[in-house]
């Protein structure tokens, strides 16, 4: 079965170590938040401005001064700071957050990834995350491994403009977790109960798959 | 006005002196810390054929967003702008140009605008769209481009708090980029929710030093939320059981 949002959040939760601060993109990224495994202390960053992000405030507690970078109103956690935006983007671009989670139109064995523009259909801007993927080591993108007609959206080279190139080394999609090096996909994991043969059907860049691919533990 | 006094009694004062064509850099963060009066001032005084330079472009009807029915901006560099159907309906039909720049960027060139500094390197926007153009050139074994900074004829802020030498506090995350859009402006004009005397705040505890403000009034504040989100307390659950 492919895995279903939370399930993907879920799975890119595992990734996370105490003491990391993290920038969460919009979307399934977002739901990363809810499945920190127990005894781990993470930092949430968010663009516009705050470290320490804190959950969705009660009726009582909304402040239009306290948004996320999707300009959803939250709240501060504990220890919690703010700044402005340079200073937020000096804490990207100087690759001082341990782990960036966004989403994808596509990505390619090169590392590329396309995230923010279909030509002639969708402009609405790259926000962050052109300066998240070029300052970020460790970045997960999370996508569907397919769009709804079956197209696979990990390419051999993307056709939609770049957010940013050879910068995407992990990505988990629905079906799989897919780990990019020397020009290649690498098959990490499957979802449970999906087969080996149905990620290679959907994959349409070159696919290393291992003798032996372990299913995803939850 | 005397002295280091920066208070002006009048948005018209506020905004004296904006002429069609000049370029306008506003602080803000979708809704979040916009100065909305003196938005609302561009609007009422019809100035037109203005560049503005802010990370969005408000919402149909709230904060930029009210200057494009009457057209009055020729261009935008924003980074994103999905939440305006008016805009998009101008940039579809070619009547509003757009310069897209990542938030990153388009905070450094503020802050390096403020700041004296032409231009600079990063690695954003590498082999991107963004790139075409502009020099490139590696450093240790890397590949960046440059970017060159940004100044306006005005820079409109929003801040928490003033005195009445300008010396600013931002409030959480309605800081975001009016600290340094505050720096980037020939005339820097700033509306806040409360001005005390000079010595009442904390010189450890100001954001903006009033050198970079040149005009400073008080004003009442709509703080429209664009996405209203809560959790529900243990009282509602219960509730709703």
């Amino acid at each position: 079965m492919a895995l279903t949002r939370d399930q993907i959040a879920q799975r890119v939760a595992q990734e996370l170590r105490d003491g990391y601060y993290v920038n969460l993109g919009i979307g399934i990224p977002t739901l990363v938040a809810n499945f920190v495994p127990e005894g781990i202390e993470v930092m949430l960053q968010s663009e516009n401005g705050l470290l320490g992000m804190g959950p969705f405030p009660t009726e009582q507690e909304i402040d239009a001064d306290l948004i996320n970078a999707g300009k959803q109103t939250v709240t501060m956690a504990t220890g919690a700071s703010t700044f402005d935006s340079a200073e937020s983007f000096a804490m990207i671009r100087g690759g001082h957050v341990d782990l960036t989670v966004l989403g994808a139109f596509e990505v390619d064995v090169h590392g590329n990834i396309a995230s923010y523009m279909i030509p002639g259909k969708l402009i609405k801007g790259m926000g962050g995350a052109m300066d998240l993927v070029a300052g970020a080591d460790n970045i997960i993108v999370t996508m569907t491994h397919a769009s709804k007609h079956g197209q696979s959206k990990l390419l051999a080279d993307c056709t939609l403009p770049l957010t940013g190139k050879g910068c995407i080394k992990l990505v988990l999609t629905d079906l799989a977790f897919i780990e990019i090096k020397q020009g290649k996909f690498h098959l990490l994991e499957r979802a449970p109960g999906v087969s080996v043969e149905e990620i290679v059907e959907l994959t349409a860049g070159e696919l290393v798959v291992p003798d032996s691919v372990p299913e995803m533990q939850f | 006005m005397s002295g280091f006094d920066k208070v002006v009694d009048s948005y018209e004062q506020a905004m004296a002196g904006l002429e069609d064509n000049m370029t306008v850099i506003a602080g803000g963060f979708g809704l979040c810390g916009i100065p909305e009066n003196l938005i609302a001032e561009i609007k009422r005084k019809q100035t037109k054929g203005l560049t503005v330079v802010s990370n969005n472009c408000g919402v149909d009807g709230f904060g930029l967003g009210v200057l494009l029915p009457n057209r009055q901006i020729k261009k935008i560099v924003a980074s994103y702008v999905g939440e305006n159907a008016e805009f998009e309906r101008q940039m579809m039909a070619g009547e509003l140009e757009v310069e897209l720049t990542p938030q990153g960027t388009l905070a450094e060139k503020m802050r390096a605008g403020g700041a004296g500094i032409p231009a600079f390197y990063t690695a954003t926007g590498v082999g991107t769209p963004v790139a075409e153009g502009k020099d490139e050139r590696q450093f240790n074994g890397r590949d960046y481009i440059l970017e060159e900074s940004i100044t306006g004829d005005f820079a409109i802020v929003k801040a928490w708090k003033a005195d009445r030498y300008g010396n600013l506090i931002f409030r959480q995350t309605a800081r975001n980029f009016n600290p340094l859009a505050a720096t980037a402006g020939k005339i820097t004009v700033v509306e806040v929710e409360e001005i005390v005397e000079p010595g009442e705040l904390n010189p450890d505890e100001i954001h903006t030093p009033g050198i970079y403000v040149n005009r400073l009034i008080q004003g009442t504040f709509e703080k429209r939320i664009e996405q209203r989100t809560i959790r529900p307390t243990p009282a509602d659950l219960a509730a709703g059981e």
